[in-house]
């Protein structure tokens, strides 16, 4: 056990530098190096942190739907860990998705809020993966608070294509304006820019479920102690 | 076979209960008619057209009874404790559930019923010839929202704050659904033709299909061992 903490914090310590490098060199190419848009304005520069904020959050559905799969199958405590702290992440990046969205969209479409398809179905997403959070803390014990967030994780993931679909065919998807400035004739110097706050996002997004896995760990290894003294069973202090 | 007899007796059993207590369907009725009642108050029909705002008013009135059904249907459960006995019955927990589903949706159904030829008395608004699309939309649609209805009420009723996680929850999911619903609805109060709608059913049974099979896989881990 401890070598490979060991090697587990070297890695999570290696991941912090590097994160911790990367995020004020994003910021400063955001800021500083890359032009501003010819048609948005400075505004445009939200886009370089929504797009990987959107990747983020949609990557922790990922982990959180295929970690409570995974949990299901093995009932292992650790998968359990995964898919609370992918679920977290995942809220947390959303959040910053519709915020800085309507932000971004406010001086470029002239509203803060379209019935889009894009925007629909992430905000259904967050609300799904906030119900996940909030059973899970309206459950007894941790047990039914794993199963009860693995049902709802693995159907709301299997919701999330089937309600864009819906709402694009309701609402018909805005072509133009989302894709301009994503696909056609993007500068290399944004398209760069936007590669590297991608793995900077990404890279963080790994440093902070690892984080949160292990302070769930902990949390578990403090409720054993509470329960061990409950019973009289402590292990004897080191002196 | 005795897997689709379980299924069968756990909804016959919901169903004698209601017949010979009626308190849960007349409830469920009032509830709906009363939403009704408000939107013939919130909205000026005289001004605003009935076809465009007739399908949404509908399905809202039809979904929040649903919930009230879902939550009553696993409450009812909890109260006299028969929970144990289900869970040690020799048969797989999903024909229960299956069973909970047929019930929901038979409440559900019996309250379209009622609800349907009232909308038209009170919004003075005929359904029109398209009877069998109009039956179709209720049946696929009212499915869908009692399979995932029922797996996440099994959930939320075993907590506290129960009443108000189910909708947190179902109303999200459901989405699809009643997008779907109100669409359809709409067309047919607008005597569409059918292919103007068939895509949105087409995506209600798969919306059925897919989410009935989950929560078949997933029920077993839903009541507490």
């Amino acid at each position: 056990m401890p070598a490979r903490r060991g090697i587990l914090d070297l890695a999570q310590t290696i991941l912090f530098v590097i994160v911790l490098v990367l995020v004020p060199l994003c910021l400063y190419v955001v800021f500083a190096v890359v032009p501003t848009e010819s048609r948005m304005g400075v505004v445009q520069r939200i886009f370089y942190f929504h797009v990987p904020s959107a990747i983020c959050a949609f990557l922790g559905v990922g982990v959180c739907a295929g970690a409570s799969a995974l949990y299901l199958w093995k009932r292992d405590r650790r998968f359990d860990l995964l898919a609370h702290a992918g679920a977290e992440l995942a809220v947390v990046f959303c959040s910053i998705v519709l915020i800085s969205g309507p932000i971004w969209a406010r001086p470029v479409w002239g509203v803060w809020w379209t019935g889009e398809a894009r925007l629909t179905s992430t905000l259904v997403l967050w609300l799904i993966f906030v119900g996940y959070l909030v059973l899970r803390g309206s459950a007894d014990n941790p047990d039914q608070a794993a199963r009860w967030g693995a049902v709802v994780a693995i159907v709301g993931a299997l919701d999330v294509p089937i309600i864009y679909k819906s709402v694009a065919w309701w609402r018909g998807l805005h072509p133009r304006v989302l894709k301009a400035t994503g696909g056609q004739g993007l500068d290399p110097t944004m398209e760069r820019a936007l590669m590297l706050c991608m793995l900077t996002f990404v890279l963080l997004f790994t440093y902070l479920i690892i984080q949160r896995c292990r302070l769930g760990r902990l949390q578990d290894d403090v409720q054993a102690l509470v329960h061990a003294a409950r019973r009289g069973s402590l292990p004897a202090a080191r002196t | 076979m005795s897997y689709f007899r379980t299924v069968l007796l756990v909804a016959a059993k919901d169903l004698r209960t209601e017949l010979r207590s009626r308190e849960q369907i007349v409830t469920l009725l009032f509830f709906a008619l009363l939403v009704l009642v408000v939107f013939n108050f919130a909205f000026d029909f005289t001004i605003i057209d009935f076809v465009s705002l007739g399908g949404g008013i509908l399905w809202v009135a039809f979904i929040f009874s649903g919930v009230l059904a879902l939550g009553r249907s696993f409450q009812i459960e909890r109260e006299q404790d028969r929970i144990q006995g289900i869970l040690m019955a020799p048969v797989d927990r999903s024909a229960f559930y299956l069973g909970k589903v047929c019930a929901t949706f038979l409440f559900m159904a019996a309250v379209e019923a009622v609800l349907v030829p009232v909308t038209v008395i009170l919004f003075n608004f005929p359904f029109g010839p398209r009877v069998g699309a109009a039956l179709l939309v209720l049946v696929l649609n009212t499915l869908g929202f009692a399979a995932v209805g029922t797996l996440f009420a099994a959930i939320t009723t075993q907590t506290r704050r129960g009443e108000l996680l189910l909708p947190l929850l179902l109303f999200p999911a459901a989405v699809p659904l009643a997008l779907s619903a109100v669409r359809s609805t709409s067309h047919i109060l607008a005597g569409r033709p059918f292919d103007r709608y068939s895509s949105w059913i087409a995506l209600s049974g798969a919306y059925d299909l897919i989410f009935l099979t989950t929560a078949i896989l997933l029920f077993d881990y839903v009541l507490d061992e």
